[in-house]
């Protein structure tokens, strides 16, 4: 495994001695995410061929995995030992790696009740823009030795430096799971989610659309039993198929093939005045939406209307880019990333402008 | 700057009582909860506000005067020692609670807030602040965040990184940044990770918006005594095989057991040579079940000895021992040295059997108290530091446990920062390409080195000489508070 990652950095130092942008990238399943860059003045570092389980003991709730490892056999594997990957990761595609499912720090449809891709990082071993091999973080639950670079680089889009092995801490799976429906309006719904998040019940995920709240609960069979008593609603047979074609976005709200833009606010935010459709996840506070670019939906008003209420709106899937797809950052903050990408990556070689143009 | 020139330039906009500089003034801010270093700031600031911390900071910045931030001082590993010509910020003052929001479980508070204050607050609304360090009745939520504290009911709950969205953050230069959010994500670099556990040493922070969640409906301990630490070490790694995540799992040794058994008479088994004691909490339904499984793993795994705990009086009782394990080490010693590893937890009796033989070679007595769920030990190695050449022994011993953490994959420090006192063996945990990225994130926020300069990364060359904690005579600055 050695000659490979001799090889990456290798890539990575004559890149960096012409110059040469490098586009990092695994199956290709996140092709779409990010910013457009133009392909074909920048080199591609492919880093499918570093794969496998590095360290795996379920007892210790944690797993070293190489970038290039499928999600589907990390997840298989983890499933062997009634484990899962508790932020519940979005494939997008088959293709899907581990290295890519961090560097684009998406959660899935458990991400409200147990955190995000950030939360269960613990270590990460890179390259940086240099080819110095790296490592942060380690492999134990608790560690507060030097800054918090693990984190920094989950969700970093490949603008700091290549991933080369990640430490992640894992959750055991749940005895039983259970999805109910109900039906209410989107103002009712999202009261509700808010009401039941403060209290000890087991919810798992919520969902919202077309005037169903569906929600999902996970646990010991005796407390689901005593939540749905609780809470009401309709069991659903197919609840598994449901969260996966909400978490994969094969739902049909998904594939309307217009602008897909993904709102990030506070969960008791009232419903947003938007024109078109919008899909409601995570008690509240993630807000998908999409727009009919026919009609033209000004993209700043969109950012405009969130910012407002506090929030954030990630251009998600476009056909044709008309803003940075990540919100702006104010001028202080954008210094700051500039600083730090120039640590990183002085030549500004790895992933130039997938994020933000600036960087 | 002399020191009476910035005095008058602070006194601009700060009344006299709030600038100290005369020696009585500045003696209560010589240490931290690591009292083995002391050392007196130039000035000592107590602003109010964030526009005087804004003033404050722009005036060190200019006249390139080292900042170190203090909240409640009670940090474990010196981050908060002063800088002798430096200016001490103290934010004692900005202890306001500014808003509870029960809908979206929110609650924005001032850095000088106490832990437990948050929590208090949201009782009413039947919620809670999560990480819970031993001296959450007094450490402040800005300690929190400097330090990334954790507390027993971490490995459920999370550390202070999980539990926190949104951070108001005054650079170096007095510029204002607004990290996080209060939705759940926000674009752009990690940054609210970066500042958390960062030991002050990127900016200060002015307000916090932290996650409030539900406090559970039940509660249970189960208490289970061993002859054998490496049964115990089974019943810890089978209850989390089982699926189980427990809301705390704390393990003591023999020595401990009988330290704290004689301090505050818990009902613990003398005869064990372990004694692990694992909650359970959700709802009724959950805990019921939970405990009942629990019981079964540990009879399993050859208990000798279970207890479980039937109300809510008893259940404080169980963690009464483990909460004076500190204290309790105090009083068997004249003097003890924490020290706070992390370590893969397959690998404890490989660890315990290393640290015995070190205690024998060394001569120096060591009782281990363990968060067993997530691997973070506590051994406390026991020595007189008024016996010449025992606590330069004591400094090795310990050093020594702490590569050994390294070694079998583990940390030098879980959860009490490395400040001042672990800044030596920081060399030994990462290379200088991992340095070298650590001094280049400083500097992007703070290029001149002015935030708590000489603090939690060392220098390459500094790589040298070894620093301790030890507590003399029970002279803890914090003597009363629980320690675990």
């Amino acid at each position: 495994m050695k000659d490979i990652i001799d090889r990456y950095a290798n890539i990575i130092c004559v890149a960096a001695r012409h110059k040469t942008p490098l586009c990092i990238r695994s199956g290709g399943s996140k092709d779409f995410y990010g910013n457009n860059i133009n392909e074909n003045t920048n080199d591609t570092l492919s880093v499918t061929d570093y794969t496998g389980i590095v360290d795996y003991d379920p007892t210790e709730l944690v797993m070293t995995a190489r970038t290039g490892t499928s999600l589907v056999d990390l997840e298989d594997e983890l499933r062997m030992h009634n484990q899962m990957l508790g932020f519940e990761p979005p494939h997008f595609g088959p293709g899907a790696t581990l290295g890519g499912c961090v560097a684009c720090g998406l959660s899935g449809p458990r991400r409200a009740s147990v955190g995000a891709v950030r939360d269960f990082i613990l270590g990460v071993r890179m390259l940086d823009g240099r080819g110095n091999d790296l490592r942060f973080g380690g492999q134990v639950l608790k560690n507060v030795a030097g800054y918090d670079i693990s984190r920094l680089m989950t969700g970093s889009m490949g603008t700091l430096g290549l991933l080369l092995e990640i430490s992640l801490k894992v959750l055991p799976l749940p005895p039983i799971e259970l999805t109910l429906r109900m039906q209410m309006k989107e103002a009712v719904a999202i009261e509700k989610m808010n009401q039941w998040a403060g209290k000890p019940l087991p919810i798992s995920a919520t969902c919202f659309y077309d005037d169903n709240l569906t929600l999902r609960l996970s646990g010991a069979e005796s407390a689901v039993c005593a939540a749905h008593t609780k809470l009401g609603g309709e069991a659903i047979s197919d609840g598994l198929v449901f969260w996966n074609s909400i978490r994969e976005q094969t739902h049909s709200f998904f594939q309307s093939g217009k602008s897909l833009w993904r709102l990030s606010v506070k969960s008791s935010i009232p419903p947003l005045l938007l024109p078109g459709q919008q899909l409601i996840e995570w008690g509240g506070a993630l807000r998908w939406f999409t727009c009919n670019e026919d009609k033209d939906v000004d993209a700043n008003f969109v950012r405009s209307v969130t910012s407002s209420v506090g929030g954030n709106a990630t251009l998600f899937r476009y056909n044709k880019q008309s803003v940075s797809v990540f919100h702006p950052p104010g001028s202080e903050m954008m210094r700051i990333y500039q600083r730090i990408k120039e640590k990183f990556d002085p030549v500004g070689i790895l992933n130039p402008s997938r994020m933000y143009r600036e960087l | 700057m002399h020191t009476l020139e910035l005095v008058n330039s602070l006194r601009i906009f700060l009344p006299p009582d709030s600038v100290l500089h005369e020696t009585e003034d500045l003696k209560p801010y010589e240490c931290d909860g690591l009292s083995a270093y002391r050392q007196m700031p130039m000035i000592v600031v107590l602003p109010r506000t964030e526009e005087e911390i804004i003033r404050i900071l722009r005036i060190c910045n200019i006249s390139k005067t080292p900042v170190v931030a203090r909240g409640a001082g009670t940090g474990l590993s010196g981050g908060a020692l002063p800088h002798a010509k430096g200016i001490l910020l103290s934010l004692a003052k900005l202890k306001q609670i500014l808003e509870i929001d029960p809908i979206s479980r929110t609650a924005r508070v001032q850095p000088g807030v106490r832990n437990l204050a948050i929590s208090e607050s949201a009782a009413t609304y039947g919620l809670y602040y999560a990480p819970d360090p031993s001296s959450q009745i007094v450490c402040s939520i800005g300690g929190n965040v400097a330090e990334n504290s954790g507390g027993v009911h971490c490995l459920k709950y999370g550390l202070t990184v999980h539990n926190i969205l949104k951070l108001r953050v005054i650079t170096i230069e007095g510029e204002y940044l607004e990290i996080g959010g209060t939705c759940l994500d926000t674009p752009g670099y990690d940054l609210l990770a970066l500042m958390t556990g960062s030991e002050g040493m990127l900016g200060i922070v002015t307000e916090i918006t932290v996650k409030l969640i539900p406090i559970p409906e039940k509660a249970q301990v189960v208490m289970a005594a061993f002859d054998d630490i490496r049964k115990a070490g089974n019943a810890v790694a089978n209850v989390i095989g089982a699926g189980i995540i427990p809301a705390g799992m704390e393990m003591m040794d023999k020595i401990a057991t009988h330290a704290v058994e004689e301090y505050v008479h818990a009902g613990y088994n003398l005869d064990a040579e372990a004694i692990l004691l694992c909650e359970s909490d959700g709802t009724t339904e959950e805990v019921i079940d939970e405990i009942q499984r629990i019981n079964q793993i540990m009879k399993k795994n050859g208990a000798m000895d279970i207890k479980t705990s039937n109300n809510e009086t008893e259940r404080l009782k169980f963690w009464a021992g483990r909460k004076a394990a500190f204290p309790a080490a105090g009083r068997i010693s004249p003097d003890y040295y924490c020290m706070d590893g992390t370590i893969p937890r397959k690998n404890l009796a490989q660890v315990l059997d290393g640290i015995e033989k070190l205690s024998i070679e060394y001569g120096l007595r060591c009782m281990n108290v363990f968060h067993a769920g997530d691997g973070n030990l506590h051994p406390l190695i026991l020595y007189d530091a008024n016996q010449p050449g025992e606590l330069k022994k004591t400094e090795e011993f310990g050093a020594k446990i702490l590569e050994m953490c390294i070694q079998v994959g583990g940390t030098i420090t879980g959860e009490h920062g490395v400040g001042i006192e672990k800044i030596n063996q920081m060399c030994s945990q990462f290379k200088t390409g991992e340095l070298e990225i650590f001094h280049a994130v400083k500097a992007a926020f703070d290029p001149d080195g002015l935030l708590n300069p000489g603090k939690a990364v060392p220098t390459l060359r500094r790589c040298a000489e070894h620093g301790a904690m030890h507590v003399h005579l029970n002279e803890d600055k914090f003597q009363g508070l629980p320690r675990f």
